[in-house]
Order: C-alpha cells, then structure tokens, then sequence
C-alpha cells in the first residue's frame, strides 16, 4: 500500500476523533476518495480504529452505497421500483445500455461509467427518476440519455446545474399539491421553541401527550409517551434521533419537508432534545438525499448563528442542544428504528431484538427518543399553536393532519397535507384518480385495497400509513405490482433472521408459478401459509410485513389469482422440459423416451 | 411472591423464576425444551434463526431474548408454532446446499435434529442451489459455507469467547455468508483449532479435520435420542 494512502485515511479516522461509532463517515471519505473501499484500505482503517479488518468488511458490505470494488468514475443509479416501471424507466434502461454500451450491473472496461439500478429514490412522482453521480435526474425519457452519457463521458455535469444558494442543488420538482396548517403553514423561527423552553420539559411533554399525536411514520406509537419514557430512563446521555430515511417505495413527503420547512423539523428535534434532555440531536438521512445534505448544513449553521442551537439557546440558561446530520448509505432497513440505530453507530443495519427498547437502550446504549420527520415538525407546531388546536383536527384516536406522498396513475402527483380520517373515495377525487382498480397504502410493506374498500378511511383506527399511497389504474396488471414489490423486499432484506433472508425468495417462485399459469388452488394456500410464516416469525418490521403484497392481495383482489388458476388439483413446480432443455442444447438432439424405443 | 420470584405460563406449566431472566433460559430450568438453533448457552442470543419463536400473551417473539415478567402466558410447544418453526428449519434446508447422508457432522448436526424432531421429512419447498465455495485451507478446520445456516455463533464465540474476532458477516440478503478476519481464506486468520469459534458450529459448516468419524454414524448424540431430551429429563428427575 502506498504511504499516501496511508497517511489520507489515517487523517481521515483522526477528523472522526478515531471513533468506532463514525465508521460510516470515514468508508464515505475513504470511498470518494479511491472510488471504492478496497481491502487495503479496509486494513487501514481497521488499524487506525483498533478494530479487527473483519468488522470492517462486515459494515462495508451491507451498504448498496458503498463497494469493496472499484466502480466508475460516473455511477448512474437508475431508480427501479414499480411506479418507476409504469412510467417507462425500462425504456430509459435500455437507452442508457444502448448508449454506454454495457448492461446494467456492470461497469465499462476503461472504467468510465456504471450503470446499476437501485431501489425507489423518493421520486415517485416525477419518475423515472436516477441519480447520476448522487445527482437526482426526474422524469427521464430515452431522449435524455445520448446527453447524459455525452456529459458523463467528456467529465461534465449531467445536467443544468441549477445555482440557487438558497435551494437544494437538484433537479427536483417540489410537487406540493396541497398545503395544510400543520405542515407548511409559514414558519417563523424560534417561536415554537421559544414557547416550549418557557415550560417546564415535563409541561411540554404533556402537551404533546394531550395533543394526541401518534408516530408518523406508520406505527403510530404515542410521541408523548415515547417522550416520557425516553426522559425517565436512566442514562449518561439522552438522545434525539430523527429517521430521515424514508424508503418505502412511493413515499417522498420528508423529501418535501426537508426542502421547505427544514428550520420546523430541526426546531422539533431540539424542543424534543429539551423535553428528554438530551445535548445532541442526530438526523439519519438516507444515502439517495445527499443532495439536500449542504442545504440542510446551511440552515443548520443558521441556526447557530441566531442562538436556537448550541449553548443556552432560545436564552434558556443551561440548555445546550446541537444537531449532526449522519448520512445512510442505501439500505432500506435502517428505516426500522433499531437498525437506524445500528448504523449511526458505524455498523452493519441489521435490527436488534426488543426489548430493551430504544427509549431506555438505544444510541450507545444510552435512551434515545426516534420520531419520523414529521411527528418532530407536529412537535413543533403543537409547541406554537397548543394541543387543542391540533386535536381540533383529524379524528378521536387519529389527531392532526397526514402528508401523503402520492404517485402511480393520477392526475396531479405530489405531497398533500390532509386531515387523518379522509375517506379513500374522497382522496381519489382530490389526486384526480376515479378510475383506480387499486392503491397501495403505506407502501410495499402496508396494504393494497381494491374498490370495495375505498368507502374507508386514512387513520389509525381504520387503514394506517406512513403516507406512500400508490395508484394503479384499470390497465395495470396487478400480479406483476405483487411480484414487483416481492422482489423489493428480497433486495432490502438485511439477511440477519432465516424466515426474512429465505422466505420472500421461496414465495417469489411461487408466485411465479400462478402468473406462468400453472398454479393450483393448493399454490394459493400455499402462498399464505408461507406469507404468514414470514410474518409471524421474522425479527424485524421489514420482515413482518416483506409477506404484505401477497397477504393482502390474496385477501383483497383475490380475482387476479383466481384468473390464473386452472381445474387441476396439482401441478408440480419441477419442470421436465426446462430441467432438460440445457442438456438437449449441449447434446443437439432431443432425448428418446423409453415407449419410443 | 415470595423470594423476588414470579410466575409465567406456558403451555399452562408453571414455571417459577427471577424476573428478566430470559424466557428460553427459565424453560431450559424448568425442564421445558423451546426448539432453538443458533442460540448457545454460553454466547450472548443474537435472534437469527427465529426457531425459537413462542407466542407471549399472543404476541410472537424469541425466547432467547424476551425478559420474564410476572404473568406472562407462553405458547410453545403448540402445532401452530412447530409448524412455523419447521417452515424455517425447511428454509434453512433449501437455502443452502446440505449433503445429510454423507455429512461430517450427522447424527450431531443440530439442524437435521431439529427436522427430525419437528416431523420434516423432506423440504417441500424448491431448492435454491446456491454456488458457493469451500475454504479448506487451514490446516485443522475447514469452512464450507454451504452447510452454513447464517446462526453468527462462530462470529460471537470467536469475539466473545476467543477474543480474536475471526468471523465476521459479508453481505446483505441472501448474498449474505460468513467472512473471515483475512483478505483471502481462513488460513491466513488466527484461528485455532482449540478455539471455541472452531467447535461451536450447529452444522456441518465448520468442522475440525481429522475427528469427523471418530463416532460411527448411528451412534452420535441424536442417533440415540432426539434433540432437547437432556432439557426434558430435568422435568422427569
């Protein structure tokens, strides 16, 4: 190894204060550097840490974002999830390996450029959307690519590089439909804190309990609760950890949250960090937003500068609070809390068994509160406008108001801001999609309904979400969305339990089988016996629900299988022909069966 | 009651024990046998394999890890939770490339003990037939990841127990497998054939050269008596 090398990431893990827990940071560094994280590399870092080269390699090689093998100078990362595929992104593939010449998964011989595909980017309503060299590119069509290679090729910018100091440096459509008064009402700095440090940390905690307000990232765990029970744990440190790592496919609201009120979340996360008491705030953002991460720095200082972090802020003496922004690396998991957890420590995403819970035992083993982006802007705005204004609006178990990151076949995609307790029909009519045959709610891992249950509504007493709500219309086959989304949770499982690592890949073929037309009502049985298998018995969130798309259709639009089976009682999934057909070719000539002879 | 203790309930046994001790711990007291494959009495439980899967208060979780708390109501050892746990021990079969009739380790093997005692005769799922390769450069203990099952006892024996860290994971999904603390092979790595790390595997996934056939086959710890009986006779005694 060259003693340059050496010395570059020996400074790197020296600016990390040569902490284990800021592994993630220094393979980033390392990685933007040498375009990979070799295995020398990985050797000196294990060494300039104290730790084996094995732990290393384990962290490493969990992460799509990060590679033990040097890629291309320009990566395109095409964005591959189902709303992507409906508006023509396997056309916008084949015009990218047409032009690099080279398929996708795969890097050019002079090391150029490679192509890969990679899970939804939180595009969805602007898709087919990439990231060409963590750039975001939207609404692709196979007419851009020539241009894009071109650029790529000659080392220029792929596109019009916009240069507004005061936005995100990106080619993204805001697409905020409908504003609501919690959410993106205007914000003015500081007053909600300013109202929240004139309380007592367990008057504001009450508050928030009597607001009402639920987690928004699905669940819908009580944030007062969570608060509470954060603050009464014993431990040296408290912690305020805000999941900026919305990956379920079709949601992108924190996107939007983040570009337009980034001053109401932070302001969120440090009332929270006063309400637990807690000095340091992290903000998890997923690896697909780098984009937003010098912007969000910017406010971030901002604040700073106005006194509303670091030492004594809002003029509160002895409250000190600051926030980091930790950068994820492309793994869906580490949107389930204890796996975020996991990887802020500079470790693999793999989720932890509870309890302990987060609230007593998280970051660092010390009590940490982790809320969605936007339970901490709720937080926020409950500060400002007090709990019976938000329990004004919404429902009795569902208070305030939902932001839906709407996508698929409608008229007008985007985020919407609504009232918990909008009625599905209603909700159709607002995007302008009547003639829906389906909607995903909260994504691949929620529940896909059919027409029959579009009379119900969005709440926690009724259908929960985390806010994706994806369309299909009358044209769209929807065992392909089923096996689609089976094929995501394949991807995004992180390996560590059995039923999760094996089960979705055994009802994949099973699957297969029903859309090749050779399913039997047995299959059927089958697959729900294997779905609820996989709910029952995986560790984690991710793997809970990885079984969803099939349950839930099975239960929901049970014709599209019953369309593909046949009258016999079993057909078996071995096939003779197939089996053969390798041999046959090698051999030239067709086998001769024995009533021939 | 008395003396700090308390009760939980399961499958309508009682079983008395300290509060937070782990509920797969107060059974194996108890004398109640919860199937488990990648838990190891003297590892800290890691929750991979999911065989141990129970239902509290209706609610399934890991025993290996679950606290014991006054009360609690237990489903084991029901049809509905065996059925799951032959699910997994059927994935674990297809996952991976086993070779049970000629395997080093069977008869010893933890995994094809668990399929006998759950009633699996043969997986009715497909078989995945991974390609994997075999690491037999150490001198005295080879590593076939193809009879791997993922369980992460080596990693924690090696880190925990060895204090040399040998293994560690690579990859994610069904890509994932076992890596060792070397560029290359696990000959290039620290381990011993005395280690703990060496002899802890469930499998036939790491295995100690030259020992393989000291027992003869039909002799071997599950020949005799299926898995979970030495957990069982406390019960009896």
């Amino acid at each position: 190894m060259s003693q340059a090398q050496k010395s570059f990431i020996a400074d790197v893990v020296k600016n990390y204060g040569k902490a284990r827990h800021r592994l993630m940071d220094i393979a980033l560094d390392v990685q933007a550097q040498y375009a990979c994280i070799s295995d020398e590399s990985a050797k000196i870092m294990a060494d300039e840490l104290g730790i084996p080269f094995v732990e290393v390699i384990d962290m490493v090689s969990f992460y799509y974002f990060l590679s033990r093998e040097p890629k291309g100078k320009s990566i395109v990362r095409l964005s591959n999830s189902v709303v992507d595929k409906m508006s023509g992104m396997e056309a916008v593939a084949k015009a990218f390996e047409d032009a690099v010449g080279i398929p996708f998964g795969s890097t050019t011989s002079d090391g150029a450029i490679t192509l890969e595909y990679t899970s939804d980017i939180g595009m969805c309503d602007q898709a087919p959307a990439a990231l060409v060299n963590g750039m975001v590119m939207t609404k692709l069509c196979p007419e851009d690519v020539p241009g894009i290679v071109d650029s790529l090729k000659k080392g220029k910018p792929p596109g019009a590089v916009a240069k507004d100091e005061a936005r995100p440096d990106a080619q993204v459509d805001l697409n905020l439909i409908q504003q609501g008064p919690v959410i993106f009402a205007p914000v003015e700095r500081g007053v909600a804190l300013r109202a929240a440090v004139n309380k007592s940390p367990e008057e504001v905690i009450e508050e928030v309990t009597k607001s009402g307000l639920r987690g928004r990232g699905g669940a819908g765990f009580p944030t007062g609760m969570k608060l509470n029970f954060c603050r009464k744990a014993k431990g040296a440190e408290h912690f305020v950890i805000c999941n900026a790592d919305e990956g379920e496919p079709g949601t992108f609201k924190d996107r939007v949250v983040l570009t337009e009120v980034p001053d109401l979340l932070f302001e969120g996360m440090t009332i929270a960090g006063y309400a637990i008491g807690a000095r340091e705030g992290l903000v998890y953002l997923r690896g697909e937003y780098d984009y937003l991460r010098g912007y969000l720095e910017k406010v971030l200082s901002r604040r700073r500068h106005l006194g509303l972090l670091g030492e004594n802020i809002a003029g509160k003496e002895g409250f000190n609070f600051d926030i980091r922004i930790q950068m994820g690396a492309g793994a869906y998991v580490c949107g389930e809390e204890s796996s975020l957890i996991e990887s802020l420590e500079g470790k693999r995403g793999a989720p932890r068994d509870r309890p302990p819970f987060p609230v007593t035992k998280g970051y660092m083993n010390q009590p940490s509160s982790v809320n969605n982006v936007e339970t901490l802007c709720c937080v926020s705005r409950i500060m400002e406008k007090g709990a019976d204004w938000f329990k004004s609006m919404g429902t009795k178990d569902s208070t305030g108001t939902k932001l839906l990151s709407v996508s698929g076949d409608c008229k007008h995609p985007g985020v919407y801001e609504v009232e918990f307790g909008i009625v599905v029909d209603e909700f159709l009519k607002l995007v302008g999609a009547e003639d829906a045959q389906a909607i995903q709610i909260g994504g691949p891992s929620g529940n896909c309904i059919a027409p029959k249950d579009f009379g119900r509504k969005i709440c926690f007493e009724d259908i929960p979400t985390g806010g994706s709500m994806i369309v299909f219309g009358e044209k769209r086959d929807m065992l392909q969305v089923v096996r689609e989304f089976t094929e995501f949770f394949i991807e995004e499982s992180c390996g560590w339990c059995a039923p999760c690592r094996v089960g979705p890949t055994l009802l994949l073929r099973m699957l297969d089988k029903v859309i090749e037309g050779r399913g039997t009502k047995a299959d059927l049985k089958e697959l729900e016996n294997l779905g609820s298998t996989i709910k029952t018995m995986s560790r984690c969130g991710l793997g809970q629900t990885a079984a969803n798309p099939v349950l839930t259709t099975l239960q929901n639009l049970p014709e599209i299988y019953r369309s593909k089976i046949g009258k016999e009682e079993f057909v078996p999934s071995f096939q003779i022909d197939k089996a053969l057909a390798e041999g046959i070719g090698i051999a030239g000539r067709e086998p001769v069966w024995e009533e021939e002879l | 009651m008395s003396n700090g203790k308390i009760t939980i309930y399961v499958d309508d046994v009682e079983v008395t024990t300290e509060p937070g001790t782990a509920i797969m711990e107060a059974c194996d007291e108890a004398g109640i046998y919860i199937p488990r494959l990648c838990y190891h009495k003297d590892l800290i439980p890691a929750g991979h394999c999911r065989v141990c899967t129970i239902k509290v208060n209706g609610k399934p979780t890991n025993a290996c890890t679950f606290p014991t708390q006054e009360g609690l109501v237990v489903e084991n050892n029901t049809e509905e939770m065996n059925e799951f746990r032959r699910h997994i021990i059927e994935m674990l079969f297809v996952e991976g490339n086993h070779i049970c009739p000629y395997c080093e380790k069977q008869g010893n093997c933890e995994l094809q003990a668990l399929a006998y005692r759950l009633g699996m005769t043969a997986p009715t799922y497909p078989y995945l037939y991974p390609k994997i390769e075999v690491d037999a450069s150490h001198p005295d203990v080879y590593i076939d990841r193809n009879r791997c099952v993922l369980c992460g006892r080596c990693v924690r024996a090696s880190r925990d127990l060895d204090g040399k860290s040998v293994f560690g994971f690579d990859g994610r999904g069904r890509q994932k497998r076992i890596a060792v603390n070397a560029e290359h092979t696990l000959s290039e790595t620290q381990l011993a054939a005395a280690d703990r790390a060496a002899e802890i595997c469930p499998t036939g996934s790491i295995v100690i050269k030259r020992t393989a056939y000291s027992v003869p086959y039909g002799k071997r710890l599950y020949d005799k008596e299926p898995i979970g009986s030495d957990i069982e006779q406390k019960a009896k005694s």
